[in-house]
């Protein structure tokens, strides 16, 4: 078999089992693929012995005949995730040299699984960013590009590695985590799938907090039913993470019926906004007509609180993250400021902030502490979280009327170019999430597919809204869309 | 609502992030965009709307209080960027 870094999850665990090839030699593939792709700057700490290590243990596992899904398939984790021994800095530089002692769940499940960790994958510093134009190792590039121009494009953010690598194929498939759209937003950009469970679904534990009731994890995957095999494995009740729903994890991949008739699927009024390109909305419509070619019920519905969802999120957003990066103080781990002569414990902490935090972290800690402060937090802090009992109502009251699932479209655009937003105001930055920020604020599951390319050749994805734990439903409309759109359109190799 | 340089330099202090007098009015304009946003949420009636915990409505989990762990002071201090003798070390505290 040639070319094996670009299979996806079933195929190669099929082709693993019938013996058809080895993890070995998936892994060395994928390790070779990486060091042709430095260009890309997706994988930022390489660990091909881990990963050497740990094909030889999964091809020894899969002759004993009864290993899960994910043995011996090779992965990127992001960078955020803790893991035992290897650098993990969530792209900031306050990180610099911390190696943890410890390994979090979701990276541990997947090792326990059997799959073979390949390095750690680029984001935004904090997964604060749209673009992965945040981190401290430098921007993570798309391997799309518009035709024949060699402008870099972003490949989203914050999971902006992840996408890159898995469309690159530089892996079979990776982590990526979701806090406002971290990864429903780059699949999006680089024509990948990805996924957002249920908050609750994915243990936290020992993935680097940004906004701890909006954090979940998920799977970046070349395909629907790649999802469904790697977030079953990332799931699943945790004592360490005192919000983690205990509740049985489905075999999802085993709900891929693509039978979706009689679904109901609502097509919310709201998320019609002004000055959306015509290319986005031919694709929503184009994107409800398959799914009711396949038997759904297309729906118009309303959810009222929309507009809000954005202003709410960037007054939860920094206020939970000034309140977890407050541990960043050059005590415990990570890197300290050098200190002049006479400097006393306050100007170690203001010094070590200032120096390892990037523009963008420095300024969602002051927005959220400026919210939190005595005098504003009735105003803006309790007021926002009002407003998103408010959005979560609004999904309530259509999933009790009835609808199985919501479409939208994923993001308001194709991918940008990497600089091409550097002199718009963070706002316009934070824009990027309208459609995927209401998801995390009511706590829902949300998937994005890929469904067409642009007239510069770009991806472009929708997403789709499940009710609460019912994900396997929602991979399964996912899977109808999916096969109904026909995405197959790859980057042509440039790097 | 506007926020001028004294305030940006005194939630800058509040977050123990040091940053320099010529960068304030930068900082307080980028603050006063990003709240102008915000203020659209002033629009919408939340007259007797409890405000959001979480998004489950979970009772957090109690588990006995005792000790399950410890023993572990090497890989605690293992990532301090200054321990000494088996502590943290940082600038003087008390005079």
């Amino acid at each position: 078999m040639s070319d094996l870094n670009k299979l996806g999850l079933a195929d190669a665990r099929d082709a693993l089992r019938k013996g058809d090839v080895t993890s070995v030699e998936l892994t060395e593939a994928c390790l070779k693929a990486i060091d042709d792709a430095d260009a890309l700057n997706a994988f930022v700490h390489k660990t091909p012995e881990i990963a050497l290590e740990r094909a030889k243990a999964a091809d020894e596992r899969i002759k004993g005949g009864d290993a899960p899904s994910m043995c011996g398939l090779p992965i990127g984790i992001k960078d955020l995730f803790c893991t035992k021994g290897v650098p993990s800095q969530a792209a900031s530089k306050i990180l610099d040299g911390f190696r943890p002692e410890y390994e979090s769940t979701v990276s541990q499940q997947l090792a326990d699984a059997g799959a073979v960790m390949l390095g750690k994958l680029n984001m935004d510093e904090f997964a604060m960013g749209s673009s992965n134009e945040t981190s401290v190792y430098g921007n993570a590039v798309s391997p799309w590009r518009r035709g024949n121009d060699d402008a870099q494009l972003t490949p989203g953010g914050s999971s902006g590695g992840s996408a890159s690598a898995v469309s690159a194929d530089l892996c079979l498939a990776a982590t990526g985590t979701d806090t406002g759209g971290s990864i429903r937003q780059p699949a999006a950009f680089v024509g990948i799938t990805g996924i957002k469970p249920t908050y609750g679904r994915c243990s936290r534990w020992g993935i680097v907090a940004f906004a701890s009731s909006l954090d979940q994890a998920g799977p970046m995957t070349k395909n629907v039913r790649d999802a469904a095999i790697m977030l079953e494995t990332m799931c699943g009740h945790d004592a360490k993470d005192s919000t983690s729903a205990e509740l049985a994890v489905p075999n999802f991949e085993a709900m891929l019926t693509g039978d979706i008739k009689g679904n109901k699927i609502g097509i919310p009024k709201e998320y019609r906004m002004d000055g959306m390109p015509a290319e986005i909305e031919k694709l929503w419509a184009d994107g409800a007509a398959m799914l009711k070619d396949a038997g759904a019920e297309i729906v118009d519905i309303s959810l009222p609180h929309t507009k809000y969802a954005l202003p709410a999120y960037y007054v939860i957003a920094p206020a939970e993250a000034s309140s977890n990066l407050a541990r960043y103080d050059g005590v415990r781990y990570g890197r300290r400021a050098q200190l002049a002569q006479g400097d006393g414990i306050t100007e170690m902490y203001e010094k070590t902030r200032a120096e390892g935090f990037g523009h963008e972290v420095q300024r969602r800690v002051m927005v959220g502490t400026y919210v939190l402060s005595a005098g504003f937090y009735d105003a803006y802090y309790n007021r926002a979280r009002r407003v998103r009992t408010l959005i979560k109502k609004d999904f309530e009251n259509v999933f009790a009327a009835g609808v199985d699932a919501i479409l939208t479209p994923a993001t308001p655009s194709a991918a940008f170019g990497l600089g091409e937003m550097t002199e718009a105001d963070p706002v316009q930055m934070y824009l990027n999430d309208v459609f995927t920020v209401t998801v995390n604020l009511a706590g829902l599951p949300g998937v994005s597919v890929p469904a067409g390319l642009d007239a510069q050749g770009l991806p472009l994805g929708l997403q789709l809204i499940g009710r609460p734990w019912e994900e396997g439903d929602l991979l399964n409309t996912a899977y109808a869309l999916e096969n109904a759109a026909g995405f197959v359109a790859k980057p042509g190799k440039w790097w | 609502m506007s926020i001028d340089q004294s305030t940006a330099a005194k939630v800058a202090k509040l977050a123990r992030i040091k940053v320099e007098d010529d960068a304030l009015p930068a900082l307080a304009s980028e603050f006063n965009t990003i709240l102008g946003f915000i203020e659209q949420l002033n629009e919408v009636d939340v007259e007797g709307v409890e405000p959001m915990v979480s998004v489950e409505p979970m009772r957090l989990k109690r588990r006995q209080d005792e000790v399950t762990d410890g023993n572990q002071q090497d890989k605690v201090l293992a990532n301090a960027p200054d321990a000494r003798e088996g502590f943290f070390a940082v600038p003087k505290v008390v005079e």
